[in-house]
C-alpha cells in the first residue's frame, strides 16, 4: 500500500498540484488557493494594461476578409498578430461601443453600415471619434446543384415563395393570407415544377438581416399597397417582408455555410442562400441562380447590377490607434491595392472591391483618420 | 397420531405438488430459455448499434482527414541573388520578388501579367515566409543556389489529393487547363510531391489551408486545461474531503449537497455568462486568454470532481476509519494518511474524467471571447489563444474546400488526447484502485 500511495503522490505532482499528500489542515489549503486566484486576477488586469496586439470583433462576413489581412500584418511587420472574434455585426458594435480602454476592441467589422442608436451609444460611453471604412461588397447568392438547371427568379418571386404570409392571389387588395404556394411553378408560371425548398441561415445571422433587406423587402414592394403601407406603417410593413416561412419550406440550416454546400450537393431540388465567397470555391458544385436576369458573378455584384449584394465597413476607435500598436499599419495594410484593389489578395478569398474613387477615398480616411459623426447617419 | 397423518398426507400433497411444479417448469422451461435468448440477442444489439455508429463516424472522420496529414510540396531552385539580399538585414528584403523569380526561371515562355498571376496562385504565399526564415537562419547562403521544398497552393493540394476533379469543365473546375499543364510539367520534372504536413503539427491558425496548424490550439488548450486542474482538483478535493469526513450532517450542508448535483447538470453555456459577468466585467481580465477560460472550465469541472471524490471517499470501509481512531490518531490523521491515500485513484480518475470532458468544450468559451482567429502560437497564460474544439469549429466554417479535411484531422487529433486521458483514467483505476 505504500507503493501505491507514493505512485498516486508521484501522478499527483505530475499533475501540476503540490501540497495536497501532506499533512496541513484542509482550510489552509483551500486558503492558499484562494490567494492564488485573487493573485491570478491580479495578474491579468496588470497584462491588460499593455496590450500589445490589436482586437477585433465583429461580422462573420467580414472575418474571412478581416483575417487574411490580419496574417498578412502579422507576418510582414514586427507587431503581433491581431486577434479577430466573429460575434456577429450587431454583437460587435455592442462591444465596440462599451468603452474607450485596452479592455475594449479597437476595431468592429460589420456587414452593413453603423445605426445611428449605435452610433449615439458609442458617444455615450466616451467613443466619441470612430472612423468608418468601407472595404467592398458581398453578394448574396441563391444557388442549387449544378445536376438542375440553375433558376431563374425575380425578387417578387423570392418573397412569395418565402414570406410567412402573401397577398391574396386571387387579387383582393390589402388581404393578407397564409403562404399556399407548394411549388416553384405556383408562384411563378415559368418556373420549374419542383418543391419550394430553401436552405437559409437563422435569425442571428447578418446574410439573413441583409438577404431579408434586400431581396424580400424590394420583392414586398412590387404590391402597390404594401410598398404603400411601408410610410404609413413601418412595424406593418417589417412583419409582413422580414417573416419568413415556418411550414418547411424555408429550413433554417445554421450558420455553417458549408453545410448548405453539402445539402445542395445531396438534393438536387433545393435552393441555399449564402455569401458569395463559398459560392466562389464552389463552382464545380453549386451555381448561382439568376436574380432579376443577372446572375452572381464578380463583375456583376462589382458594378452593382446584381441585386442582392452589400457593403461591408469596419470601425475604428480613433483613441486607440497610438496607444494601441499596430492600429494605424493595420489600416494601411487593408487599403493597400494589394489587399482591397482590384487584383489584391482579398479578392482571390470572394471579396467584391469597391471603384477606384471610392477605394482612393475610404484610402484618404484611413490615412487621415476621419471620424464620423452621428447626425449623418 | 394425528400429527403423523398429517404429515403423511403433507408428504404425499407435496410429493404430487413437486411433479406438478417439474411439469410447470417443463413446460415452461423452452419459453423462459427463449426469452432469455432474446433479452440477450436485444443487449447484443445494442451493441453492435452503437457499435456501428461509432464505426461509421470513425471511419468518415478518418477517410476525410488522413489526407491532411500530407501537404503538396513543390521545389524550386532559389538563387538567393546578394543583388536583392541586404546581407546586413536580410529580414527586409523582398522575398516574395525572389520566390517569383525562380517560379518565372521554371516557367520563361510565361510573360503577360494575367498569365503570371495564374501561375504565382498555385505556390503558397506561405513560400516567401519559409524563405526568409532560412536566411535568417544561415546567412551565409546569400550568393548560392539552394533547392527548397515549398509549400503548394491548396488548389494545388486538392488537385494532387483527388478532390478536384480534372474531368470536370474548365470553367467549373478552380484551376484552369493551362493551370493544370504547369502542374503536369512540375510532375514530369520530379518537382511535386506529397510530404507529411510538418505545417499542420507546428504552426498556428492561419486562413490558408495550406499554412493553417494545430499547434497554436494545442497549446491554448494546454494553458487552459493547467488552469483548471490547478484550480479546480485542490478546490474539489477539498471540498469533497470537507463534506464527507467533517461536515455535520444537516440541513445546510443537504442544502449544498443537492446544489453541487445541480451544477454539474448545468449547461455549459451558463459557466461561460457568468465568466463573462464575473472575471470580465467585474475583475476585468482580459478576453480570450488561457487564464479566463481556465477559470470558467474550472467552474463546470468542480462538482464533477467534488461528485467523483466523495463517491472514491465513500468507497473506503468504514473500518479502516474505526481502527485509525482505535490506536489513536486524530480525526485529521486519519483522513491525511489513510482514508485520502485509499481514495485517491478513484479521485484521480475523476478529476481525469472532468478534465476531458473540459478538454471538448466550446460553449463556455465563445462567450468569453476565446473564439477567435488567433495567429500567433500563445506564450502563456494571458496571450490570446484558441482552442482545439474552437479551431475544429472555426475550420469547419470556412469556405476554402482544403479546410474540411483538416477540420477532420483536427478531430483526429482532439480524439487522440482524449483517448489519452480516458485510458490513463482506466490504467489509474485498474493499477491502484483496492477493492473491499
Amino acid at each position: 500500500m505504500k507503493k501505491t500511495v507514493t505512485l498516486a503522490a508521484f501522478l499527483l505532482l505530475l499533475a501540476g498540484s503540490l501540497s495536497v499528500i501532506g499533512c496541513g489542515p484542509k482550510a489552509d489549503q483551500s486558503e492558499r488557493e484562494g490567494q492564488a486566484t485573487s493573485e491570478n486576477g491580479q495578474a491579468g488586469k496588470k497584462t491588460q494594461s499593455a496590450r500589445d496586439y490589436i482586437s477585433i470583433v465583429g461580422s462573420s462576413t467580414v472575418y474571412p476578409f478581416a483575417t487574411v489581412v490580419a496574417e498578412q500584418f502579422g507576418k510582414t511587420t514586427e507587431f503581433k498578430t491581431p486577434k479577430i472574434e466573429s460575434t456577429g455585426s450587431g454583437g460587435g458594435f455592442k462591444l465596440f461601443s462599451a468603452g474607450v480602454g485596452v479592455e475594449h476592441p479597437d476595431i468592429t467589422n460589420a456587414s452593413r453600415r453603423i445605426k445611428k442608436s449605435e452610433c449615439e451609444k458609442c458617444a455615450e460611453n466616451g467613443v466619441t471619434e470612430v472612423v468608418e471604412i468601407k472595404i467592398g461588397y458581398d453578394g448574396i447568392v441563391m444557388a442549387n446543384s449544378k445536376r438542375a438547371e440553375p433558376f431563374k427568379l425575380s425578387r417578387k418571386d423570392i418573397f412569395l415563395a418565402l414570406a410567412k404570409e402573401v397577398p391574396d392571389p386571387n387579387g383582393v387588395e390589402g388581404e393578407l393570407v397564409p403562404n399556399p404556394y407548394k411549388t416553384w411553378k405556383d408562384v411563378n408560371p415559368s418556373l420549374p415544377e419542383t418543391k419550394i425548398e430553401v436552405l437559409g441561415p437563422p435569425p442571428t445571422s447578418g446574410t439573413r438581416d441583409a438577404f431579408v433587406e434586400l431581396a424580400m423587402e424590394a420583392g414586398a414592394k412590387e404590391f402597390a399597397w404594401i410598398k404603400a403601407l411601408k410610410k404609413e406603417d413601418k412595424n406593418a410593413f417589417k412583419k409582413i417582408s422580414h417573416t419568413l416561412r415556418e411550414d418547411g419550406a424555408y429550413i433554417e440550416a445554421g450558420e455553417n455555410d458549408n453545410l448548405i454546400v453539402q445539402k445542395l450537393d445531396a438534393n438536387a431540388d433545393a435552393l441555399g442562400i449564402f455569401g458569395f465567397s463559398f459560392l466562389d470555391q464552389n463552382t464545380d458544385k453549386i451555381q448561382g441562380a439568376f436574380v432579376d436576369d443577372v446572375q452572381p458573378a464578380f463583375g456583376a455584384i462589382a458594378d452593382g447590377s446584381y441585386p442582392l449584394s452589400r457593403p461591408l465597413f469596419f470601425y475604428v476607435k480613433k483613441a486607440h490607434v497610438g496607444t494601441i500598436p499596430g492600429i494605424a499599419e493595420y489600416l494601411a495594410e487593408f487599403t493597400a491595392e494589394k489587399a482591397w484593389g482590384d487584383e489584391g489578395y482579398l479578392t482571390e478569398k470572394g471579396l467584391i472591391p469597391m471603384p477606384k474613387e471610392e477605394r482612393e477615398q475610404y484610402a484618404k480616411a484611413a490615412e487621415e483618420l476621419i471620424v464620423i459623426s452621428c447626425d449623418e447617419l | 397420531m394425528s400429527s403423523s397423518k398429517n404429515k403423511s398426507i403433507a408428504g404425499a400433497s407435496g410429493s404430487s405438488r413437486r411433479e406438478r411444479t417439474i411439469d410447470i417448469v417443463n413446460r415452461r422451461l423452452a419459453k423462459r430459455y427463449r426469452i432469455e435468448k432474446r433479452f440477450r440477442f436485444y443487449g447484443l444489439c445494442s451493441i453492435i448499434v452503437s457499435m456501428v455508429f461509432l464505426a461509421v463516424l470513425l471511419t468518415s472522420i478518418v477517410s476525410n482527414g488522413y489526407s491532411a496529414f500530407f501537404q503538396t510540396y513543390v521545389r524550386l531552385d532559389i538563387t538567393l541573388d546578394s543583388a536583392m539580399l541586404d546581407r546586413e538585414n536580410p529580414g527586409k528584403s523582398n522575398f516574395q520578388a525572389i520566390i517569383k523569380q525562380s517560379i518565372n526561371k521554371l516557367y520563361p515562355e510565361v510573360e503577360d501579367r494575367k498569365s503570371k498571376r495564374e501561375l504565382y496562385a498555385l505556390f503558397s504565399s506561405g513560400a516567401a515566409f519559409q524563405l526568409r526564415d532560412l536566411v535568417m537562419r544561415h546567412p551565409d547562403l546569400i550568393g548560392t543556389t539552394v533547392s527548397l521544398w515549398v509549400p503548394a497552393d491548396d488548389d494545388v493540394d486538392m488537385l494532387m489529393k483527388g478532390y478536384i476533379k480534372r474531368s470536370v469543365a474548365e470553367n467549373e473546375r478552380r484551376l484552369s487547363d493551362r493551370q493544370l499543364g504547369w502542374i503536369d510539367r512540375l510532375a514530369d520534372q520530379d518537382r511535386i510531391e506529397k510530404r507529411f504536413n510538418v505545417t499542420f503539427f507546428t504552426a498556428g491558425d492561419s486562413r490558408e489551408p495550406e499554412l493553417a496548424g494545430i499547434w497554436g490550439a494545442v497549446k491554448g488548450s494546454f494553458f487552459t486545461l493547467l488552469v483548471t486542474l490547478v484550480l479546480s482538483f485542490p478546490i474539489g478535493l477539498a471540498a469533497a474531503v470537507y463534506l464527507e469526513e467533517f461536515a455535520p450532517k444537516n440541513l445546510a450542508t443537504d442544502f449544498i449537497e443537492v446544489n453541487i448535483n445541480n451544477l454539474a447538470a448545468v449547461p455549459s453555456i451558463v459557466f461561460g455568462l457568468l465568466g463573462l459577468a464575473v472575471f470580465l466585467n467585474f475583475f476585468g481580465m482580459p478576453r480570450s486568454t488561457p487564464l479566463v477560460g481556465g477559470l470558467v472550465l474550472m467552474l463546470m469541472t468542480l462538482p464533477t470532481i467534488i461528485i467523483a471524490s466523495r463517491a472514491a471517499l465513500k468507497a473506503v470501509p468504514p473500518s479502516i476509519r474505526e481502527a485509525a481512531l482505535g490506536v489513536g490518531s486524530s480525526k485529521m490523521q486519519m483522513v491525511s494518511s489513510h482514508v485520502l491515500p485509499l481514495a485517491l485513484p478513484g479521485m484521480l480518475t475523476g478529476t481525469i474524467i472532468g478534465m476531458a470532458q473540459a478538454l471538448g468544450e466550446t460553449a463556455p468559451l465563445l462567450m468569453i471571447g476565446m473564439v477567435a482567429f488567433i495567429v500567433d502560437i500563445p506564450g502563456g497564460f494571458t496571450d490570446p489563444a484558441a482552442v482545439m474544439p474552437v479551431q475544429i469549429y472555426l475550420w469547419a466554417d470556412s469556405p476554402e474546400r482544403a479546410f474540411l479535411e483538416r477540420t477532420s484531422a483536427a478531430i483526429l487529433v482532439l480524439l487522440a488526447f482524449l483517448v489519452l486521458m480516458n485510458a490513463a483514467a482506466v490504467i489509474m483505476r485498474k493499477r491502484f484502485e483496492k477493492r473491499w
